[in-house]
């Protein structure tokens, strides 16, 4: 391969992902004017994971509970988290995230209304008001359609269907990516003074999953295998509330908006269980406490006939529920062949998100790599060890846009050309083409299918030294026998090509999955050990950092930030900030729910 | 139910291609893009084939199945019991391999609209009546369905004069949204070339999001280009308010 003629483009910004992060991120860079900005996302324009997202973006801008704020946000995000987010990334989010909800508005999204005209809020597990903004059940959508429609009518060059492979360093900073298209398979360079990463996160290596195919963990991989250090890999959220049944949509998506518009969950004794777990936030209890509890149920016997519990909305009326969830009356209707006006379904557990990640600094995104910024799902420091429901959508805004702020800046001030070494392009793209000469090596949809199956199994919900040591031995082994994976055909938009890169970054991900879950001797979040029950004062002090070397992960104990005193006030509250006014925290204004 | 399914699927680029056959086990509630993952994973690794959610979110496993326009995520195969299921990709467009299509003048159209424009600063008042018309709007998921069925485009392969309903629909949303000022209408009339639609509905029976394309969309549209072209004194105080004033606190449809 010539390299000479290889494409290549140039760009001072160059925003890998097109999800609600990387598009709110490259409209950020290129706000600003006179510097180049491209977007680049392995689907087509407007298709991202988080065109999935159903409930709503969370953002205490008080419409309906005019008693919140920033400070109680802040409040009900580190107890989620169980106090190993890092508490500045959290102070900022909950500061900003009503003008980003805002700024959507101005940019043409329209939100469900309240009574007074206002943009109209919704409960969601382990907020301790209504607080998240929404439409219907398709709040994800509207999101990425909104900064798609922003993005094109600015000066943005737009990659659709490229699909990256490796970040290009010029000595130690970062110089760009390589990737091919899709379409027919043709290689690309892009050079740029700063990279900012927005490609989301990998819950495509459990079996039963909420996600898109794009979550494969591209960009933390690549990123770890030139240095960036990533975080909290272990914790993975399970949201409680996956189809389970029939077998073809198992995992699909059942929105939290069931919950937080009043549905109730019972066991196969018609016991509202969640009253026995969570007494005081039931079923809006943190999606952590509402997994392990519907596990639990299931082990104890009372689970449904295919192995969950039961989720009922049908009290609520028929009109109230195609007004409000819309998406999921016709999901279950169409695919599950349940009315959820007149009956309850099955629900289980299905993998939702990874709040692990790329660790980046909470007010500019940046990374240990000089040039490098991570946001959105990829990135680690908002959701310590349990994500709140909605914070992620407006996670995406609040750090879409300062990581583009970040970068924009770097690019400006970066002195110097850039410069690549054809030698880390020739050795990619010898490493790209190889899989087309083993056309009978594996097959990488098995690898793939057998990761799934051992991540679920040893990694999943449950966790302990045993099982997951065992894990670990076997993602081992698939990563031996996945570097002979091969592939058929020509470069023609070729899936089974293509899916060898994806497994390759879904292995390297799950075995830090599986080492910081065996670091963490202890109970915490979404990180459920029975061999450690107990959250332990000792344990939370520590963040575990996964540092790439040449024979293998090492990880770091880091500790984790110490808040200042203002904030410590906050969370050592009894009750969440604006709920202690009132003993009555169901006295509420103005909503219709 | 049956153990196996029967799928004939498309393979090809375009230098030609033809349909293959492929048996797929039976699993519960199953839909056709199910089907076609097991083809790719068991006997075809390189079927190309486009999907992200498989839950009718993201538009992008659309293809024609029996010859009729759908997503495949969205199809349960017992809706085919007993026959074989024939999956084609969309035939507007230009073929990529076997069910993936270029879709790239889709986005070159979008580049073309004004994008919403208001004169105030959010947020705004407005209440669920004024937005429910246009909410239905925003439920699209570009999945291009309507663009491949209408046959000013499909048969007339006239993409140089008609943007096609897809993006009547995304201009009905910016042209109805209370807020907005721009003005669409000239641009309607002649390079949207709204004029070619002769409202054969074809469209609004594919849309998987039910949208009302023609009736809440495109005859809306006509009117307002009608009334700004042919009612000059309509027009003329129209233009006073800058805006349809009909498009304020409309009551909601029943
Ligand atoms: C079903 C579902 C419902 C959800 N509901 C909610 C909700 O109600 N509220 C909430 O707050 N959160 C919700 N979430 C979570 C939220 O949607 C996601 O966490 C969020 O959208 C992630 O956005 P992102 O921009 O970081 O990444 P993504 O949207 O995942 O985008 C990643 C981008 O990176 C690109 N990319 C990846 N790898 C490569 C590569 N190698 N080369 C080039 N491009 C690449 C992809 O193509 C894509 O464009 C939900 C998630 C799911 C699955
Ligand atoms: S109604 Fe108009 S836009 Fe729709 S298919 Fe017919 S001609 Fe095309
Ligand atoms: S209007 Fe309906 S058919 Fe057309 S692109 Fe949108 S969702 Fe698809
Ligand atoms: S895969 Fe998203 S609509 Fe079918």
């Amino acid at each position: 391969m010539n390299i000479e003629t290889m494409e290549t483009h140039s760009f001072d910004v160059l925003v890998l992902g097109s999800g609600g992060a990387g598009l709110r991120a490259a409209v950020e860079a290129a706000a600003g004017g006179g510097l180049s900005v491209a977007v680049i996302g392995k689907s087509l324009l407007g298709k991202a994971h988080t065109v999935m997202a159903e409930g709503g973006a969370a953002a205490s801008i008080g419409n309906v509970d005019s008693r919140d704020s920033w400070q109680t946000h802040f409040y009900d995000t580190m107890k989620s988290g169980h106090y190993i987010n890092n508490f500045r990334t959290v102070e900022v989010f909950a500061k900003e995230a009503p003008a980003r909800v805002l700024e959507l508005e101005q940019w043409g999204a329209v939100f469900d209304r309240t009574p007074e005209g206002l943009i109209m809020q919704r409960a969601f597990g382990g907020h301790s008001f209504r607080r998240l903004a929404h439409i219907g059940d398709r709040t994800g959508m509207e999101l990425l359609r909104t900064l798609q429609y922003k993005a094109i009518s600015m000066d943005i060059s737009i990659f659709q269907e490229v699909t990256i492979t490796r970040l290009l360093m010029d000595k130690d900073r970062i110089a760009g990516a390589f990737g091919y298209y899709r379409a027919d398979g043709h290689f690309v360079v892009f050079k740029a003074k700063a990279v900012v990463l927005a490609t989301g996160g990998w819950g495509k290596v459990y079996k039963v999953t909420s996600n898109s195919w794009e979550s494969t963990g591209d960009g933390a991989a690549m990123a770890y295998r030139i240095g960036a250090e990533l975080q909290d890999m272990e914790m993975v959220q399970f949201h409680p509330t996956g189809m389970v049944w029939p077998p073809g949509v198992a995992g699909l998506l059942v929105t939290e908006g069931v919950r937080g518009e009043g549905g109730i969950l019972y066991n196969s004794e018609k016991e509202r269980f969640m009253l026995r777990y969570d007494p005081e936030r039931q079923e809006l209890s943190t999606r952590d406490v509402v997994a392990r509890s519907i596990f639990k149920e299931v082990q104890a016997g009372r689970g449904t006939p295919h192995g969950g519990a039961w989720l009922d909305i049908s009290h609520k009326g028929a009109d109230f529920i195609k007004r409000k969830l819309p998406g999921m009356y016709e999901q279950l209707l169409t695919l599950g062949d349940v009315d959820i006006t007149k009956s309850p379904f099955e629900v289980a557990p299905t993998c939702h998100y990874t709040m692990g990640g790329v660790k980046a600094h909470a007010e500019t995104c940046a990374t240990n790599i000089p040039g490098l910024f991570a946001a959105g799902e990829v990135a680690c420091g908002l959701h310590g060890a349990n994500r709140l429901g909605g914070n992620s959508l407006a996670d995406i805004l609040v750090f879409g846009r300062r990581a583009g702020i970040a970068a924009r800046d770097f690019a400006g001030s970066r002195k110097g050309d850039v410069n690549i070494p054809e030698s880390q392009i020739e050795e990619e793209v010898t490493r790209v083409l190889e899989p087309f000469n083993r056309p009978n090596g594996e097959n990488p949809y098995t690898i793939h299918e057998e990761l799934q199956a051992v991540m679920s199994t040893h990694a999943g919900i449950v966790r302990d030294q045993q099982t997951l040591e065992e894990g670990l031995e076997k993602v081992l082994k698939l990563q031996e026998r996945a570097k002979n994976m091969g592939a058929q055909g020509g470069r023609t938009y070729n899936p089974g090509w293509h899916a060898v890169f994806d497994v390759e970054n879904m292995l390297t991900l799950s075995e830090l999955i599986i080492r910081g879950a065996l670091e963490r001797k202890e109970s915490r979040g979404a990180h459920w050990r029975t061999d450690y029950p107990d959250e332990l004062e000792e344990m939370g002090k520590w963040n575990f950092v996964h540092e790439y070397s040449p024979d293998g992960d090492r990880i770091k104990r880091v500790p984790v930030p110490t808040m200042p005193l203002a904030l410590q006030e906050i969370c050592a509250k009894p009750l969440a900030p604006g709920r202690e006014a009132s003993d009555n925290p169901n006295q509420r204004k103005g909503a219709s729910s | 139910m049956s153990d196996q399914f029967v799928l004939r699927i498309f393979r090809g680029d375009q230098n030609g291609g033809e349909e293959r056959e492929y048996y797929v086990p039976a699993i519960p509630g199953m839909v056709v893009l199910d089907a076609v993952h097991y083809v790719q994973a068991h006997d075809a690794p390189d079927l190309a084939v486009r999907w992200n959610c498989k839950a009718a979110h993201c538009g992008s496993c659309s293809a024609e199945i029996n010859g009729m326009p759908k997503l495949m995520c969205k199809t349960r195969l017992d809706d085919y019991q007993g026959q074989v299921v024939h999956i084609q990709p969309m035939r507007t467009f230009p073929i990529i391999k076997d069910l993936v299509t270029d879709v790239s003048w889709n986005y070159e159209v979008a580049k073309k609209i004004p994008t919403f424009h208001p004169e105030t600063a959010a947020p705004f008042r407005m209440q669920q009546w004024d937005v429910d018309r246009i909410q239905e709007f925003h439920h699209c998921i570009e999945c291009f369905l309507c663009q491949d069925v209408c046959h000013v485009l499909r048969d007339h392969h006239a993409q140089d004069e008609y943007f096609g309903p897809r993006f009547m629909v995304k201009m009905a949303e910016f042209e109805m949204h209370p807020a907005d000022r721009a003005d669409r209408i000239p641009q309607l009339k002649n390079e949207a070339g709204i004029g070619m639609c002769n409202v054969t509905k074809c469209c609004t029976e594919v849309c998987p999001q039910h949208i009302h394309i023609t009736d809440n969309a495109i005859i809306p549209l006509k009117e307002r280009v009608a009334d700004r072209y042919y009612d000059p004194i309509r027009s003329f105080f129209r233009r006073l308010g800058k805006k349809d004033e009909s498009s304020q606190s409309v009551p909601t449809k029943g």
